[in-house]
């Protein structure tokens, strides 16, 4: 019985991700053709949020990882490349490959010591750490300090600054969100992904059976972590500045309930929660500067009775199991 | 690094440290007991600040702010659990951290609606303004000590109801282990109410009593709510003894670490060097000290039970 | 004789004054069930956890296979080919039947850091997951999410797991535990039919199982062995009727 409905769920997945993507990809013609260019910025900010939703639902939705640390990937990222412009290293093949080493030793670090502990006490001390990045930052008097770090320009990809056109890094930025949801969805297929999800289940099943979780679960925090510091690097090129405020305990939050908001053990849910997310916040705040008043009380009230995210509502969607 | 300097710090030290127990004391009970972690414990530190500006605008002593501060943080705890904490005792960390966070979201907006944006004051008691000499040339303010001494009757307070009286064993013993408590036909859902009233009260006599000190603003609770979260991890969850004595080691470690890690820096740094890492290595002080404490015991300190 | 594929030598365990297991020394042959049985409080759960690794023993010696195992953490004792089952059954909710055997097999094979091929397509695994299944009578429940498996059910998956793993020795905690009359009778016919293929410990509350399977059994009260022998010993035992089987009739 349910082969077909595995496979019908899967394809019914495949069509909401190609819906998705066709959108983004189409979204610059049609803001062209209406005169919009907001748009297209807000979109840009939309797929970044969603990279690094993609990547912590990869941890939290997969592995029961609830990290409160996320942002900090975010905040390092976009670090790593405001501070090599600032010493004049602008190529992408030098700032790429130190974004991702940063991030994946900040992560590789901190999550060894994290992931030896357990539930609530997990939650802290990502946070912990979270905080660690952010104090860092933020005392980093030679690089802005609470202030931030403008950055005049945006990465250049050999010697070329083609990122600078809008256009250009617009679908620069939806090739690197569809490459991380690929390789997410990749790996959440594969053997490795049949560990993460297992431990998730029941780490006494896995010991078992001869597994260990702990280097499988420290293996996709640093991937996560890596992911989403390619997002921060992201938005530091769109924003064109980085500060201590991307990596704030509140930016954490807000990842977390992105990928809640979508629905968990769904990347395409990610994608979709990420969206929702910033674009609830930008209609809001339309309507009143106070758009937290109505949001707060929104996000309790989808703890209380919205489970399974918004992927569960979309027809076709999954419902959460 | 003279003396004195160091006896300043030391006691602004276990001030921090106690503000830091108040808060934690009533966090750990309720994450001890009813195995709900409350985000928004530090709005509450943040409300009786607020109600107590409030309060003195509208009786003008210091005495009634704290009064109305004490019991309008009182009220304002158990209307959140009756209408929404209450239904998350039984969910998931992901739902409570969730939910809890939403909150602060709310009431962060809400007082800046309120109160607006800018930051308020609340003034010293006349009966507490002033200083005292308590060693040679240094002039202490007699608020911080003030501040400093009430914290610890509180502590010592708790100490007594927790270990010597029946509510305090029900505390206990459910903390260790809640299901046996509730098959003893106790009352488990007004235990909680108990518990959490009692924990919001405390977080907010800690606000009032920050109030004269620090600056009363919007979102004052959530750097203190994350300290306090580093405190009940390092204490071990659900101990009280342990949040004492974590409190008052953080609260020792951040404040000389702000006071004196660029000093120590230029031990082994160019002056400008020092000036930049300094700081850092502060700021990150307490949460390298977690880390390190987490790495050996990852249930901290005084572990109530397992897990 | 044959080398016991398990031995505990002299194991002791107390929590504070309460000793759990006390001087504890038993051995299970190649292809033998030996069974423990013991009253409720004998300290069996606590036994089975030092055995499997998930409790860590005050003193003594547990030698698997001809190594010394007793520092050595569960998932190494699996690897090593020692495999339990558990009291209350542990399975992976949301994985179907194929899935949960699949994984065992997965162990069974190294490492899992592969990232690139989709596991679910993986024809040989599939095939190989099917045929533990088969064997007890799950191939129409491949992939039926195991948390929707009847309880009988769920136990015979849980052994075609440990059996996925290619165990030396099962170690098996109360397999009948919750199942209803018809079930046990299925399970026991099922571990019959794999006597001699796998050593077994077989810790268990039904009598009537245990007699009927057992080579050797143990009586195990207050964490102290008072008898080991084959069933016709151990029920004509004076010590044991007197500790256990008269307590057991009274009740």
């Amino acid at each position: 019985m349910s082969t077909q409905s595995a496979s019908t769920r899967l394809s019914r997945e495949l069509i909401g991700a190609l819906v998705v993507f066709a959108l983004f990809a189409g979204l610059p013609v049609l803001a062209d053709a209406m005169g919009d260019t907001f748009v297209v910025f807000f979109t840009i900010r939309i797929m970044v949020f969603a990279i690094a939703a993609v990547s912590l639902s990869l941890i939290l939705g997969y592995g029961a990882m609830v990290s409160f640390g996320h942002a900090a990937y975010l905040g390092l990222g976009a670090y790593s490349v405001a501070i090599l412009a600032e010493h004049g290293i602008w190529d992408v093949t030098v700032s790429l490959p130190v974004t991702l080493a940063v991030c994946g030793l900040f992560a590789l670090v901190t999550g060894a010591i994290s992931l030896k502990t357990r539930g609530v006490y997990f939650i802290m001390i990502t946070l912990a750490f979270g905080q660690m990045a952010y104090y860092t930052a933020t005392s980093l008097s030679a690089y802005g300090g609470d202030d931030g770090l403008t950055m005049w320009g945006r990465t250049e990809i050999l010697g070329s600054t083609a990122l600078g056109d809008r256009t250009v890094f617009y679908y620069v930025v939806l090739g690197c969100l569809l490459t991380c949801y690929l390789l997410a969805r990749m790996i959440v297929a594969s053997r490795f992904g049949r560990v993460l999800q297992g431990a998730k289940q029941s780490e006494m099943r896995l010991r078992a059976i001869g597994i260990d979780p702990y280097a499988y679960r420290l293996v996709a925090y640093v991937i996560a972590g890596m992911m989403a510091g390619l997002a921060g690097a992201l938005l530091a090129n769109a924003a064109e500045f980085v500060s201590p405020a991307y990596m704030s305990w509140h930016r954490s939050g807000e990842l977390i309930v992105m990928v809640v908001l979508g629905g968990l053990g769904s990347l395409l849910g990610a994608i979709v929660g990420a969206a929702s997310f910033l674009v609830l916040e930008e209609v809001l705040s339309h309507f009143t500067e106070h758009w937290r008043l109505i949001f707060g009380p929104f996000l309790v009230l989808v703890v209380l009775f919205g489970r399974g995210g918004l992927i569960s509502l979309l027809p076709g969607g999954r419902k959460n199991g | 690094m003279s003396a004195t300097l160091f006896a300043v710090q030391t006691l602004n030290g276990l001030q921090l440290g106690i503000l830091l127990f108040l808060i934690a004391a009533g966090l750990t009970l309720v994450f001890g007991v009813m195995d709900f972690i409350n985000l928004a414990h530090g709005v509450q530190y943040m409300l009786g600040a607020y109600l107590a500006v409030a309060g003195y605008a509208i009786t003008g002593t210091f005495w009634g702010a704290m009064l109305i501060a004490l019991i309008g943080a009182l009220v304002v705890g158990l209307l959140l659990e009756a209408l929404i904490f209450r239904h998350l005792y039984d969910r998931d960390h992901l739902d409570q951290v969730l939910a809890t966070f939403g909150v602060i979201l709310f009431l962060n907006e809400a007082v800046k609606v309120i109160w607006g944006a800018a930051p308020l004051t609340l003034p010293m008691p006349d009966l507490l303004s002033g200083s005292i000499e308590i060693m040679d040339g240094l002039l202490y303010p007699v608020y911080r000590i003030a501040l400093i001494v009430t914290g610890l009757a509180v502590a010592a307070l708790l100490y007594v109801l927790v270990s010597k009286t029946r509510a305090g064993m029900l505390v206990r013993a459910g903390a260790t282990n809640a299901p046996m408590v509730s098959a003893l036909g106790v009352d488990i859902r007004r235990l909680f109410m108990l518990v959490f009233g009692f924990g919001t009260m405390l977080a907010g006599f800690a606000g009032i009593l920050a109030a004269p000190i620090l600056v009363v603003e919007p979102g004052m609770g959530d750097n203190l709510l994350i300290l306090a979260f580093v405190v009940i991890v390092i204490g071990g969850i659900g101990s009280i003894r342990g949040a004492f004595l974590a409190a008052l080691i953080v609260g020792l470690v951040d404040t000389l670490g702000r006071g004196f890690a660029t000093d120590i820096a230029k031990l082994l740094l160019s002056p400008s060097a020092a000036n930049d890492v300094g700081p850092a290595i502060a700021s990150m002080l307490i949460y390298i000290l977690m880390a390190g404490v987490l790495f050996f015991r990852p249930t901290g300190l005084f572990p109530v039970r397992g897990g | 004789m044959a080398e016991p594929i398990l031995a505990l030598d002299d194991l002791c365990k107390a929590y504070g004054a309460l000793k759990v297991t006390s001087h504890v020394s038993l051995d299970v042959r190649p292809g033998e069930i030996h069974a423990v049985i013991g009253p409720n409080g004998a300290g069996k759960t606590t036994l089975i956890g030092q055995i499997s690794g998930s409790l860590a023993p005050d003193s003594g010696r547990i030698s698997f296979d001809g190594r010394d195992v007793t520092s050595l953490p569960m998932h190494a004792r699996a690897h090593a080919g020692l495999l339990r089952s558990f009291q209350i059954t542990e399975i992976l909710p949301a994985f179907t039947a194929r899935e949960n055997v699949a994984l065992a097999l997965q162990a069974r094979e190294g490492h899992s850091f592969r990232f690139w091929r989709n596991v679910s397509r993986d024809a040989d695994l599939n095939a190989r997951a099917d045929a533990c299944l088969a064997e007890l009578g799950l191939e129409a429940r491949a992939e039926v999410p195991a948390g929707t498996l009847s309880h009988g059910e769920k136990r015979a998956l849980e052994l075609a797991i440990a059996m996925a793993c290619e165990p030396k020795l099962l170690l098996l905690d109360e397999p009948m535990a919750g199942t209803g009359r018809e079930e046990t009778d299925r399970l026991v016919e099922v571990l019959r039919a794999l006597k001699g293929r796998y050593a077994m410990l077989l810790v268990e509350h039904d009598m009537s199982a245990v007699f009927a399977l057992a080579d050797r059994i143990s009586v195990l009260v207050y964490g102290e062995i008072v008898a080991t022998g084959t069933p016709e010993e151990i029920r004509d035992n004076p010590r044991v009727r007197e500790a256990y089987l008269g307590e057991e009739a009274v009740a």
